[in-house]
């Protein structure tokens, strides 16, 4: 890493940023092609996700309208906004926007980072997939090759890769699975919080191994997030991952559109923020009224823009695909 | 001493884990878009060299290590204790053989050398990347012969043994280089 005086010039090569400009002329032929309407909305809002393992940056906001205490967070993606739109009658919609998470960064992570997020009106969870797969050749044609995607229900990924079922190893399973690989989980980890256990299991086993373009689908309940979840044995949620090449690229759910249990799932987050001594953020109530008046039948995804340049070139870290990462920002 | 969090994990940084001295090499920062942050951390453990690889949930944290290195001169070795000497104030302090390790091999007197101290005490010695030493031992120089190809072992006034060209003697002065055990030159003094 340069250091002192050298640290006011890019982070990323000027070819890089020709490159990057050069794909986000793609993606907005993609959806241009398709008539999906790309729209603009707040980076800014009164409400925050209470997601378990997002944390929004808050700033303070004096100008008219400002609220008692004047607290706004910058979002950490556009989701909330955007499905007030599909209640609104949009029809399918895109946004390219920076997104804002705190306490990340990394070789893949950066507190900033541009999200490619998109919502299809009547697509199901397989027709966006395939869309995804679209998207990524047309816009990667020429800079790099996409090899046939491999799909794998996420318990599927797990018994290939690890050798435990994803959806009904139990905390111990997936510790000796981690342990006979060298891998000492962190002390402290709780074996009720299954899915942490399974978050290390993916992250220290799987994603290494995974290479090509890679479909996670069928992800436990318990990870549904604004996904609906399928009442099948065990149930999962209709979410997808994308990979490719172990890097993970994308997320989509199919959207969740009852008011109601969206509303639990918040207060059910938050009550896990607050049970780890977390204050629990005020909810979005304008798309809880938006969903009660009704968002279509859409699917959604979130792509990270970033990534997808790490993956067109041999860069191995954010840095040098951003303009200025964060170490320069 | 400082509690470091895994945010300030960075290389060089020392830490204490399971009782022993650490350096951190390498801190990488892992995490499913909508899963739980970890830190998978390379350390190294000061005392047995040994590199290990640990995880962390993101936010945890590690009490620093009162380890520091500091330049010392090598005086000399009593069979027991290797003594070395800060040049500027004249303290002295005597490292053991756990503290000296292979190492000793390239200790010659009068070299400044980087002394680890933990808590004030040896930790490891580490010799200057390059030094130079007499050959006391080696089969008879092949006169003419400068390719340096094939080679032979020589043992040196500290007792390293390098592998040296053909035409290398007893008594030749050589350049070394402790980080691979190769010979670099021969020199001058």
């Amino acid at each position: 890493m340069m250091q002192g005086t050298q640290d006011w010039q890019p982070s990323a090569s000027l070819d890089m940023l020709r490159l990057r400009a050069r794909l986000l002329v793609r993606v907005r032929r993609f959806f241009a092609q398709r008539a999906v309407l790309e729209v603009e909305t707040p980076a800014l809002s009164a409400a925050a996700t209470p997601a378990p393992h997002l944390d929004s940056f808050a700033v303070d906001y004096r100008g008219p309208h400002a609220s008692a205490s004047g607290r706004l967070y910058l979002h950490t993606s556009p989701e909330f906004p955007m499905k007030r739109l599909l209640a609104s009658g949009s029809g399918s919609i895109y946004q390219l926007c920076r997104v804002f998470r705190d306490g990340e960064a990394g070789a893949r992570h950066n507190p900033e980072f541009t999200l490619l997020e998109w919502y299809r009106v009547g697509f199901d969870l397989e027709q966006l997939i395939d869309e995804v797969e679209r998207l990524l050749r047309s816009v990667l044609a020429g800079v790099r090759e996409v090899p046939v995607a491999t799909h794998y229900r996420y318990r599927d990924v797990f018994r290939h890769y690890a050798g435990v079922d994803g959806l009904l190893a139990d905390a111990d399973e997936l510790r000796a699975c981690l342990e006979q690989r060298g891998h000492r989980p962190p002390e402290g980890m709780s074996a009720a919080d299954v899915d942490a256990w399974r978050d290390l299991v993916l992250t220290h086993i799987i994603e290494p191994q995974l290479t090509g373009l890679v479909f996670v689908t069928d992800y436990p309940a318990s990870q549904a997030a604004l996904a609906r979840i399928v009442a099948t044995t065990p149930p999962v949620a209709a979410r997808f991952e994308c990979y490719f090449d172990g890097v993970e690229l994308a997320n989509g759910f199919h959207e969740l559109s009852d008011a109601a249990e969206q509303r639990r799932r918040f207060e059910r987050e938050n009550a896990a923020r607050e049970a780890a001594g977390r204050a629990p953020l005020p909810l979005d109530e304008r798309l809880l009224e938006a969903l009660a008046k009704g968002l279509p039948e859409c699917s959604g995804v979130a792509l990270g823009f970033d990534r997808l340049l790490l993956c067109a070139t041999a860069a191995k870290h954010l840095e040098e695909v951003l303009a200025f990462g964060i170490q320069r920002a | 001493m400082a509690i470091y969090n895994t945010s300030e994990f960075r290389g060089g940084l020392k830490v204490m884990l399971d009782g022993d001295p650490c350096a951190i090499i390498e801190n990488e920062f892992v995490k499913p878009g909508k899963g739980q942050a970890f830190n998978r951390v390379k350390l190294r453990n000061l005392k047995s060299g040994r590199v290990i690889e640990r995880t962390f949930k993101s936010g945890e944290s590690l009490e620093g290590a009162d380890v520091i290195d500091t330049d010392m001169q090598y005086l000399y070795t009593d069979g027991e204790f290797w003594h070395f000497m800060v040049p500027e104030t004249f303290e002295q302090v005597a490292a053991d053989a756990a503290a000296v390790g292979d190492n000793v091999k390239w200790l010659k007197e009068q070299d400044i050398c980087v002394m680890t101290l933990y808590n004030g005490v040896p930790l490891a010695v580490t010799p200057p990347n390059h030094v130079i030493l007499a050959v006391t031992e080696t089969d008879p120089g092949v006169r003419g012969d400068t390719s340096g190809g094939g080679g032979k072992p020589a043992t040196l006034e500290t007792g390293a043994v390098v592998r040296v060209p053909l035409f290398i003697n007893i008594g030749d002065l050589l350049k070394v280089d402790t980080r691979s055990g190769e010979y670099v030159s021969r020199a001058k003094e």
